[in-house]
C-alpha cells in the first residue's frame, strides 16, 4: 500500500469546507430482469441466468419491467421528489466487455424521479437535510473475473471470465445533490445518509439493500473549499464503498487526503479511487482528465414512461410509514428518552426489538435484553447485533420465562449465554442447567434456617423492626442457593419466620 | 417445373390447399430453379435445402391429416440474411458474423413457421443494411435479373432478385430508408416498408433502431397483403410494435376500389435530376389512378428537402451505438486473440476486419455526431427536422389519402458505377428516406419501364401511420390497371435467364 500524506482531521477542518456528493446504486429486488424474463436470483451457475437480450445478441430488443418503473416511483416519491410525467430511458456508450451491448440502457437528462430531499437523524439527535438531485433507473453490467493476477484486479491478469447473470438486473442510482454545510460532521452525514436510505429502501419492500451482498454500492463524491469560498474544488470519486463504516471512513480519509495536497500547494486530481476496507485507505483509480463522453442519446428501442398521475397518487398513498416517522412513533409508544432512542438506533436494535415484540415479548424488556447483554455480547465479538447468534423468539422467550417468575435476571442472563453457546433452545438451556428459580417452600425454608442461625445479630435486628436489614439475609440465601432462589419468596419467608410483618 | 415457379404465393396456396400441389413439389421446384440460376444472380447467400423440404413435408402431413392450412402453407419464401433463424447462419451480409448459428428464432422467423411458410434460405443484403445497391455485401454483390450487370438495388437487393428470378414467390426485407422499396423499383417487384412498429423487430438485427421496419416483398399486390398479415400485429418483445390489429391489407388489395379517393403526388419528390422515363412512367400512373375515379391534388412537402441530411445524422448515430456489441466476446468473428492480446485489443482488431467500409463510414459518423459539443448541432437538428417532416406528412394527409411519387429517381443502374461515390449512392433513396424518419408506410409497385434503358420504373405510394390498407387498394387498382395495358404482368418482360 502507498503512503498517502495526510493532515490530521482537525487541521483539516480548520482551514477547509468538505463537500460532498454521494451516488448510492441499489438493486432492485424484482423476480425479473429490468429488460427481459431472466431471474435475478443469486448465487446460480454463471450465465444460467441469460436470454439473448440481457446478452445483448444481435436482433434482440428490451421491454421495461414494470415493477421496475413502480419500484423507482415508490423511492422516488418516499425521497420527496417530483415524479416525471414523461421520461425516457437512454443509451449511455462505453466499451466493457461484462456489458453486453457495449452500451448501458439509463437515463440521462429526464429522469424517473427529480428534485427531492430526505431528512436523516445523526447520533445526538441533530436532524440534516440531504437534497436530492435524482434517481433514475438503469440496468447493471456482467461481472467479470480477473484471473492469474496477484491482486485480482484486471492489471497482471492471464485472463477474464465473464458472468452475464448480473447483467439486466435493474438498479435505481440516487444522486444527492452537493452536501455543504456539514462541517466536520460531513463523514457522519454521509454515513447517516445512506443508513436511512437503506432503512428508507427496506421499508418501501423495494430491495433488500443488503450492501455487504453488493445489493447497495456507494460512491463518495468528494472535494474542499477554502472557508468563505463558494466554488467547488476538484473531486475525487471513491468508487463501490459498501458499507456504513466505510462510507464515513471513506469521507474522513478524503478530506485529510486533500487538505495535505492542498495545503502543501498541490492540487487535486479528478480522478476515481479505490477504497481498502484494511486501514480505511483509498488509492488512485483512473485518472479523469477528461469528462468521459458516454455519447447519451434517448434510447430507441424503448417506448418513453409516462406514469398516469393517478397511478402516481395511488402509489403515493401506498407508502409504507417511512423510518424516521415510525422510530418517532416507537419512541412516543415506549415513552423513551431522545438518547435511549439514538442508542437503539446506534446499535441496529430497532427491527430486533419489534421482532422480539412480535414473538410475544412487551417492549421494555425486549429493549432490556437486545441494548443490554446482547449489545455487550456484540461488542465484545465485534459483529453487528442482528449476527448475534440468537433469535428474536428465542430472546422472548426468555423475556417469557422472566414474566412468569420461572426465571430471575441473573438466570435469564445464564439462560442467554447459553444459547449462544449454542447450547439450544432457552427451554433447553434452563433443563440442561438446571436454572430454574427454586420457590418451593421445603426447598428455600432449610436455606432461609440456615440464614437466620449464621446471622443472629442481623435476625435480631430484623426482629426489632428493621426490615431494611432483611436484605442481608436474602443475600444470604441467594448465595446459598446459587442464585436460584426466588428472593421475593425468600424475603416473605425471612420476615414470616422472624415474626415481623412485611 | 417453370409452371410452378411463376405461379403468385396466393395461387400457389390454393394448388396445395386443393391438392393440385404438394408443399414438397413446389419446394423442389423452387430448390432446383435456385440451383439452376442463382449462381447467376446470387440472391441466396444461404440455402436450407433440408429445412425447407422438411417444413414443406410438415404442411403435406398436415394436409394428409385434414388439419385446418393457413393462406400461405407451403408457400416458399426467401428471407434477408436480418431476420434471425435458429440454428440456421444468420450473417446480415458482414464478415463480423460469418458462421454465427442464432440460439432463437425473431419474430418474424417464428409467425412465418407457425404460417407453415416454408422458408428456403437467407438472400444477399448491404452489410448491416447499408447501402441501396447489395454491393457493400461481404459476400459479394446481387446482380438485377433484368440486367445482371446493374445494381437489384439495396439493401434488401437479394431478396428483390430472387423474386424477379422466380427463386421464390415471397421475400422478406427490411427498409430503413428504402431498403425494401428501392430494390422492388429496379426489379419490377412490389415491396411494402408497413408503418413503423406494424412489423416485430425482435430478432431483426439493428441498424437504426428508429427507422428499421421489416415487410413483405412479392410480385403482386395480393401476396404482399398475404405475407403482411402473417407477419404483422403486436409483439410483447418489441416495446414499439404497435399494439393494435393488422390493418385489413388483404381485403384491402382484393378491393383495389379507388373511386373518390384523393391522391396528392408530392412537389419536392420528382422533377429535375429525375430519369426522363421514371417521370415519364410516374405521370402516366396518376393518370391511370385519375382515370380510376381518384381525384389527383398536388401537395407540396417544404421540409422533404432536408430528409436526406436527417437521414444520415440519425441513422449513423443510431448504428454507431448498435453496432458496439460486435465486440469477438460473446459471438461472431475474433481475429488476434492469441494469448497476449487484451480485451480491447482483440476487440478493435476484430472490428477493423469484420466490418466493410461503408459500416465504418457510418459508425465513426454517427459516433462524431454523439459526441459532447456536437450533440446539439447533429442529432438534435436531424430530430427536429424528423418533426418537421412529420408535420408535412400530417398536413398533407389532412387534404389527401395517399401520397404520391417515384420510388427512385433512377432505374438500376451499372454495378460499380457509384461503389466509390457514397454522396451519388446516398441519393438513391431521396424519395424513400422522408417516410422513414416519419414512420408511416409506403409501397412501390412496378409501373412499367423506361423507354431509354427497358428497365423497370417503381411507383411510390404512402399512407398515414396505421393506414398500410390503403396503400395496397390504390396498388391493387393500379396493378390490376397496368397488367390489362400491358396484358401480362411486367416481369414477364424480363430476360429469361
Amino acid at each position: 500500500m502507498t503512503v498517502t500524506d495526510l493532515l490530521s482531521y482537525e487541521d483539516a477542518l480548520a482551514s477547509f469546507d468538505p463537500v460532498m456528493g454521494l451516488e448510492v446504486h441499489v438493486e432492485l429486488g424484482t423476480r425479473t430482469k429490468m429488460f427481459c424474463g431472466c431471474s435475478t436470483e443469486l448465487g446460480a451457475e454463471p450465465n444460467s441466468q441469460t436470454c439473448p437480450t440481457c446478452l445483448g445478441l444481435p436482433g434482440s430488443l428490451p421491454v421495461v419491467n414494470a415493477v421496475g418503473v413502480e419500484s423507482a416511483i415508490k423511492i422516488g416519491l418516499a425521497l420527496n421528489c417530483e415524479i416525471a410525467e414523461w421520461c425516457r430511458f437512454a443509451r449511455k456508450n462505453y466499451f466493457y466487455p461484462d456489458m453486453p451491448k457495449n452500451f448501458q440502457t439509463s437515463q440521462y437528462d429526464e429522469p424517473i424521479a427529480y428534485n427531492g430531499y430526505l431528512d436523516v437523524q445523526l447520533e445526538d439527535g441533530e436532524v440534516f437535510r440531504v437534497q436530492i438531485e435524482r434517481a433514475h433507473m438503469e440496468e447493471d453490467t456482467g461481472k467479470s473475473t480477473h484471473v492469474g493476477g496477484a491482486t485480482g484486479r484486471i492489471h497482471g491478469a492471464s485472463h477474464s471470465l465473464l458472468d452475464y447473470n448480473r447483467a439486466g438486473i435493474p438498479l435505481i442510482e440516487i444522486v444527492t445533490k452537493p452536501i455543504e454545510g456539514a462541517g466536520e460532521r460531513a463523514p457522519e452525514v454521509a454515513r447517516a445518509y445512506v443508513a436511512e436510505l437503506r432503512e428508507l429502501i427496506k421499508a418501501l419492500g423495494v430491495s433488500e439493500a443488503r450492501m455487504e451482498m453488493g445489493q447497495m454500492r456507494c460512491d463518495v463524491n468528494l472535494s474542499l473549499r477554502p472557508h468563505g469560498r463558494s466554488t467547488f474544488g476538484t473531486r475525487s470519486e471513491t468508487k463501490n464503498v459498501n458499507s456504513l463504516r466505510s462510507v464515513e471512513r471513506a469521507a474522513r480519509f478524503e478530506i485529510q487526503r486533500h487538505a495535505a495536497v492542498l495545503t502543501s500547494g498541490g492540487t487535486i486530481v479528478q480522478e476515481t479511487r479505490h477504497f481498502h476496507e484494511e486501514d480505511g485507505s483509498t488509492t488512485s483509480g483512473r485518472i479523469k482528465e477528461e469528462a468521459e463522453d458516454y455519447r447519451y442519446f434517448p434510447e430507441p428501442d424503448l417506448v418513453p414512461v409516462a406514469p398516469a398521475r393517478e397511478w402516481v397518487e395511488e402509489l403515493r398513498g401506498g407508502l409504507p410509514e417511512l423510518p424516521r416517522l415510525r422510530r418517532k412513533r416507537l419512541q412516543e409508544e415506549w415513552g423513551i428518552a431522545d438518547h435511549e432512542m439514538q442508542s437503539v438506533l446506534n446499535a441496529g436494535a430497532l427491527d430486533l426489538i419489534l421482532a422480539t415484540m412480535a414473538e410475544g415479548a412487551d417492549a421494555a424488556s425486549a429493549r432490556k435484553w437486545w441494548m443490554g447483554e446482547l449489545a455487550r455480547h456484540a461488542n465484545e465479538t465485534g459483529a453487528e447485533l442482528s449476527a448475534v447468534p440468537i433469535t428474536p423468539a428465542q430472546v422472548a422467550r426468555v423475556a417469557a420465562l422472566v414474566a412468569a417468575g420461572d426465571l430471575n435476571d441473573k438466570l435469564a442472563r445464564q439462560v442467554i449465554e447459553g444459547v449462544l453457546a449454542g447450547e439450544g433452545e432457552p427451554d433447553q438451556v434452563v433443563d440442561k442447567r438446571g436454572l430454574k428459580v427454586v420457590s418451593d417452600d421445603s426447598a428455600l425454608g432449610a436455606a432461609v434456617d440456615d440464614a437466620i442461625a449464621a446471622n443472629a445479630a442481623i435476625a435480631g435486628k430484623i426482629r426489632g423492626g428493621n426490615l431494611a436489614a432483611a436484605g442481608a439475609l436474602i443475600g444470604a440465601v441467594m448465595k446459598a442457593t446459587r442464585g436460584q432462589a426466588d428472593a421475593k419468596r425468600v424475603r416473605e419467608l425471612v420476615l414470616e419466620k422472624l415474626g415481623v410483618q412485611g | 417445373m417453370t409452371d410452378i415457379i411463376r405461379l403468385t404465393a396466393a395461387q400457389t396456396a390454393e394448388k396445395i390447399a386443393s391438392g393440385e400441389l404438394t408443399a414438397v413439389e413446389v419446394t423442389e421446384a423452387h430448390l432446383a430453379r435456385i440451383e439452376a440460376v442463382d449462381e447467376k444472380v446470387h440472391a441466396f447467400l444461404h440455402v436450407d435445402r433440408e429445412g425447407a423440404l422438411a417444413q414443406a413435408r410438415a404442411v403435406d402431413a398436415k394436409r394428409a391429416a385434414g388439419e385446418p392450412l393457413g393462406p400461405l402453407a407451403g408457400v416458399p419464401l426467401a428471407m434477408k440474411d436480418i431476420f434471425t433463424t435458429e440454428g440456421v447462419p444468420t450473417t446480415v451480409g458482414s464478415k463480423i458474423l460469418e458462421g454465427w448459428l442464432p440460439p432463437y428464432d425473431s419474430t418474424v422467423t417464428k409467425r412465418l413457421k407457425a404460417a407453415d411458410v416454408v422458408i428456403l434460405g437467407k438472400t444477399n443484403m448491404d452489410e448491416f443494411a447499408m447501402g441501396s445497391s447489395t454491393e457493400n455485401s461481404a459476400y459479394g454483390p446481387t446482380g438485377n435479373p433484368w440486367d445482371l450487370t446493374r445494381i437489384p438495388g439495396g439493401s434488401g437487393g437479394g431478396s428483390a432478385a430472387a423474386l424477379a428470378s422466380y427463386q421464390a414467390p415471397l421475400a422478406l426485407g427490411t427498409d430503413t430508408g428504402g431498403s425494401i422499396r428501392q430494390p422492388a423499383a429496379v426489379t419490377g417487384t412490389v415491396g411494402v416498408k408497413p408503418t413503423y412498429g406494424g412489423v416485430s423487430r425482435y430478432g431483426m438485427v439493428a441498424f437504426s433502431s428508429s427507422l428499421d421496419q421489416g415487410g413483405p416483398c412479392a410480385r403482386t399486390v395480393l401476396d404482399a397483403a398475404l405475407l403482411h398479415e402473417a407477419i404483422g400485429g403486436h409483439d410483447p418483445m418489441d416495446s414499439t410494435s404497435i399494439d393494435a390489429p393488422v390493418p385489413p391489407v388483404v381485403e384491402a388489395a382484393r378491393s383495389g376500389d379507388v373511386r373518390g379517393m384523393r391522391i396528392g403526388v408530392v412537389k419536392e419528390l420528382g422533377g429535375e435530376g429525375y430519369q426522363a422515363g421514371v417521370v415519364q412512367r410516374f405521370e402516366e400512373s396518376v393518370e391511370v389512378l385519375r382515370g380510376l375515379g381518384a381525384e389527383v391534388v398536388e401537395i407540396s412537402c417544404p421540409s422533404f428537402v432536408y430528409a436526406l441530411a436527417a437521414y444520415y445524422l440519425i441513422a449513423p448515430s443510431e448504428c454507431s451505438s448498435n453496432l458496439a456489441r460486435f465486440d469477438a466476446m460473446r459471438y461472431g468473428m475474433r481475429v488476434g486473440d492469441d494469448g497476449t492480446r487484451s480485451a480491447e485489443d482483440v476487440t478493435a482488431l476484430t472490428r477493423e476486419a469484420g466490418f466493410g467500409a461503408e459500416v465504418k463510414r457510418r459508425i465513426i459518423l454517427g459516433t462524431y455526431a454523439l459526441s459532447s459539443g456536437y450533440y446539439d448541432a447533429y442529432y438534435g437538428s436531424a430530430q427536429k427536422v424528423r418533426t418537421l417532416i412529420t408535420r408535412d406528412f400530417e398536413k398533407a394527409f389532412e387534404s389527401v389519402d395517399v401520397l404520391v411519387s417515384p420510388t427512385t429517381p433512377t432505374t438500376a443502374f451499372p454495378l460499380g458505377e457509384r461503389v466509390d461515390d457514397p454522396l451519388a449512392m446516398y441519393l438513391v433513396d431521396l424519395c424513400t428516406i422522408p417516410v422513414n424518419l416519419a414512420g408511416n408506410a409506403a409501397m412501390s409497385l412496378p409501373c412499367g419501364l423506361a423507354p431509354e434503358d427497358g428497365l423497370p420504373v417503381g411507383l411510390q405510394i404512402i399512407a398515414p401511420a396505421l393506414k398500410d390498407d390503403r396503400l395496397y387498394r390504390v396498388g391493387a387498382a393500379v396493378e390490376a390497371a397496368f397488367v390489362k395495358k400491358w396484358g401480362h404482368p411486367l416481369l414477364e418482360e424480363a430476360p429469361q435467364l
